[in-house]
Formats: C-alpha cells, structure tokens, sequence
C-alpha cells in the first residue's frame, strides 16, 4: 500500500495539482482577455468599453459566463447529437493539452519533453478536428460552410507556420521549447532574440496564427455578413461558451508559441539588475499581453480579407517565401559554420 | 519604377502599418462615449420631449378649451373634452395625450394660443405597461408643476428667434 502510494498516486496527485495549477490561470486568463479584448477595441473606437459591472467593468467576464452558463443548450432536430456535442469539447481540450509543454520560467513547465515543437505543431492541427465534426454535425448551411472555409484555412496556413518553426529550430538546434528559450540567451539582451535575425519570419509567423485562430482580418469561418456566426451557428450556452474559450485559450496559446519561439520566452530584454529582479513568469505574461494587443489591434483595424485573397496570401505569398528563407537560413548557417550542435 | 515603388511597398506592409498607426492615435483621443445616466448630452430650448400642461403663477391653468391642439394634431394623439366652469369659463373636463400614437412634431404647441400646452425638456419616461402612456389632465397638469422652472427658462431663450 504504501508503495502504491509512493509510486503512482502521490505523482498523480502532484501532476494533476500542476495542472490545474496551469489551467485555473489560463481559464481566468480566458475570461479577461475577453474584457482585455473590448476594452482596447473600445478606445481605438473613442468608446469607452464595458464599466459598468464592477470597477472598471472588471466582473463583466464573470457575469457573461453566469449568463452563458445559464442558458438552455439547444440542439437543432437534425444534429447528429453526440457529435454536436463532442466538437466543442474536442475544441476546448486541444486548446488546453497543448500548455502541457510550454515552459513559463527556467523548469517551469509541465513536461519537458525533447519534441515539444513537434508536439505543439500536432497539437494545433488537430484543433481543425473541432470545428469541422461542429460545423458537419450541426446539419445546418450556414455552420458546414464556415467549417469548410475554416479547415481550408487552417490547412493552409500550418504549412507556412511549420517552415517558420523550422527555419528557428535550424537556429536553435533543438526541439525541446526550453532550450529554444535558453538558445536566445546571450549579452545583447533584446538582440539575441529570434525575432531580430528573423524578422520576416516573425512577420509571417505572426500573420499565419492570426490566421490559424481564426482572427481578424483572416474570420472568414464566421463572417458574420455572410455566414452568421459560422461553426458556432447552432450552438448556444455551455457548448458556445467551450468554443469561445478554445478559441481565445488558442489565441493566447499562439501567442506564447510566438514568444518562446521569437521573442525570448521568459528571458528579460536585458541583463541589467531592475530587469532580472522581475520573475520570468511575469516577462513571459507581459510579451504574451503585448502580442494578444497586437491581435486585438490588428482587428480594430483592418477589414476582413476576401477568400481567394486569403487562400492567395497563404499559398502563393507566405509559402514560397518562407520556404526561400528556409533555404536561406540553412546555407547560412552551413556555409558559415554556425549550426548549433 | 511605380512597380518597384508598389511591391516594395507591399513587402513593408506600409499600408497596413499606416491603419494600424492610425487606430494607435485613436486610443488617445478623448472618448465620445457619454456616460449616461450619469451624464447627458445638451438639450436645445426647443426640445420637444414630454408634454405639460402648464398653469398661470396664480395656479389657474392655462388651457381654454379652444382645441387647436386637437385639430392640429397630425397623430389624432390628442382627446379633449370642455364645458363651461361654475363661475362661466372654458375649460377642459378631459385632457388626454396617448403618448403612443404621438409623434412629438410640436404642433400642439405652436398651435397653442395661451402656451398652456408645451413640450418639456423631459426624455425620461419610459413605463413598463402601455396603459400608463395614455396620459390624462392630471398627468399632464402634474408634469406642468414639475418641470414649469425648465420650460420658463426655454421659452425664454428661444423667445427671439419667435
């Protein structure tokens, strides 16, 4: 018994207290990035944004998910029930699996395993999955248009974004997500970072995940001009509110993937003493609220692109060129005998 | 050359750079939003919101029952009713304004000859039933005590452009 208890279930138990220790705060980080996102889509539009609800609006992201959670789950007569209600879970999940190995600080992370690029890579397509069983499964024109789109674009948009990982793993010299982290560290502080001798391929790396989360300009799965809401036609309560916080788990998720890969993870802009006294963690939250500010940004600003534009930018724009700089890199590093051991 | 000068300029995102700089100015602008109820944009002294009936500053009301207002109500919003009083004056025994059918175009009080009937500065008076928009004399007589201060001092500032 006591041997049961030494092996298997105190490292369950302390696994999944690591969990939960990763979830709670992201779902929080859910619920406010939602009032984060209306807030400056407010100001740019000389508005002022929810404050009514609290200081500052600040329990407005509690009370729309009371509201959410409330109300009546609706499924249409035609749904095929079980996968109606399996695709927004399968959405919420994935969204969640993939901070398994996101590393927050120096060791802190879940599992640091070597192949974590790779995993986060499977991980992301996956998420596709989701949207299209909830798109088929709604029986409905509306939701099987929107999922069609949102597939195609996903698809599209991951074969750039794994060129853009491979031209950093080629740099770094590994997989394993902490030691991309570590392979920016070096005296130049800001300069060592990926994004500096990358910088088209943070471009790009940023475009394509504004464009694999669905985001503006790239919504066209749920364009509301034309297809209502898209895959989230027919959902209502819970099964809506599991979409909305896959997809804005997933925009934070893509941000942090953007840090770690570009901008130094939890490493501080620079050597000096003010800047290291401050915990990683909190380097690694503030880069992943400035990129989210970049999204929210980006959507306060710019029209939504038109399909063909879409499919056009992915296909004919960002793959040929991030394949180019693939080749590019790798003569780099090859010719000038740089390739990371 | 403006081939060279419109790719070089897709490749740099100048346009898109451009928007973005320019919602970037927008977020330090003052805010149009007003935060009402807590604040209210102005009225001009010719707002036509709630009806009133108003009285003379001895108390007795103004109206004489001569029912222009009825007559010039393109709405047929207006309902009134008159028999002589005790001591031999016209006046109104029913005043009623459905403030469903009105369109509040102001006519009733242009058409009034003695200013008893006035479109107040009130836009507040929302009611959960229907029924409580059928206004009656005593309604209306009763809105004239409340807001006469107001409308004194719009009749007033609107008087020169009469």
């Amino acid at each position: 018994m006591v041997e049961f208890w030494d092996i298997y279930l105190l490292p369950a138990l302390i696994i999944v207290g690591k969990i939960l220790l990763i979830v709670v705060p992201l779902l929080v980080a859910v619920a406010y990035l939602t009032l984060y996102e209306r807030k400056v889509m407010a100001v740019m539009q000389l508005r002022k944004g929810p404050n009514v609800v609290g200081p500052f609006g600040l329990l407005q992201p509690i009370a729309d998910g009371v509201k959410l959670f409330f109300k009546e789950t609706v499924v249409p007569t035609g749904a095929n029930k079980v996968l109606f209600l399996l695709a927004p879970m399968v959405t919420f999940i994935l969204s969640l699996i993939a901070w398994a190995v996101i590393p927050f600080d120096e060791g802190m992370v879940l599992a640091n395993i070597n192949v974590g690029g790779l995993y986060l890579f499977a991980i992301s397509s996956l998420g596709v999955y989701g949207i299209i069983v909830a798109g088929w499964a709604s029986n409905s024109r509306y939701p099987f248009l929107g999922a069609l789109r949102s597939a195609a674009q996903m698809v599209s948009y991951e074969v750039s974004i794994g060129f853009v990982i491979v031209t950093v793993l080629l740099c770094a010299g590994t997989l394993n997500l902490s030691g991309i982290v570590m392979s920016q560290k070096g005296d130049l502080g800001l300069l060592n970072w990926w994004f500096v001798p990358l910088f088209p391929m943070f471009i790009i790396f940023f475009v394509s995940i504004l464009a694999e989360t669905n985001r503006h300009p790239f919504d066209l799965p749920e364009a509301e001009a034309e297809l209502v809401a898209g895959y989230q036609t027919e959902y209502s309560s819970m099964a809506f509110a599991l979409f909305f916080l896959g997809e804005y788990a997933n925009m934070i998720l893509m941000s942090a993937i953007c840090t770690i890969l570009f901008l130094g993870g939890w490493l501080p802009p620079a050597d000096w003493a003010i800047f290291t006294w401050i915990p990683g963690i909190i380097w690694f939250g503030i880069k992943i609220a400035v990129l989210l500010f970049v999204f929210i940004w980006v959507r306060a600003t710019l029209p939504r692109y038109r399909y063909d534009q879409l499919m056009r930018l992915g296909w004919k724009v960002f793959l040929p060129f991030s394949l180019l700089w693939v080749v590019v890199t790798a003569g780099f590093l090859v010719y000038f005998d740089k390739v990371p051991a | 050359m403006s081939f060279i000068d419109k790719q070089a300029r897709s490749l740099l995102l100048a346009e898109i750079v451009t928007g973005l700089a320019t919602t970037f100015r927008y977020m330090f602008k003052t805010k149009a939003t007003i935060n009402y109820p807590y604040e209210k944009g102005p009225l001009s002294p010719r707002f036509r919101g709630e009806h009133v009936l108003r009285r003379y500053p001895n108390g007795e009301e103004r109206c004489i029952a001569c029912k222009l207002c009825e007559a010039a109500c393109p709405a047929l919003a207006i309902t009134i009713e008159a028999e002589p009083r005790e001591d031999g004056s016209r006046r109104t025994t029913r005043y009623d304004i459905d403030m469903t059918k009105c369109i509040y175009c102001g006519f009733c009080q242009e058409a009034c000859p003695v200013d008893a009937i006035v479109q107040g500065p009130n836009f507040e008076f929302a009611t959960e039933t229907r029924e409580e928009l059928f206004y009656d004399k005593k309604k209306l007589l009763d809105n004239g005590d409340r807001w006469e201060q107001e409308i004194v001092q719009n009749l007033v500032a609107d008087a020169p452009y009469r």
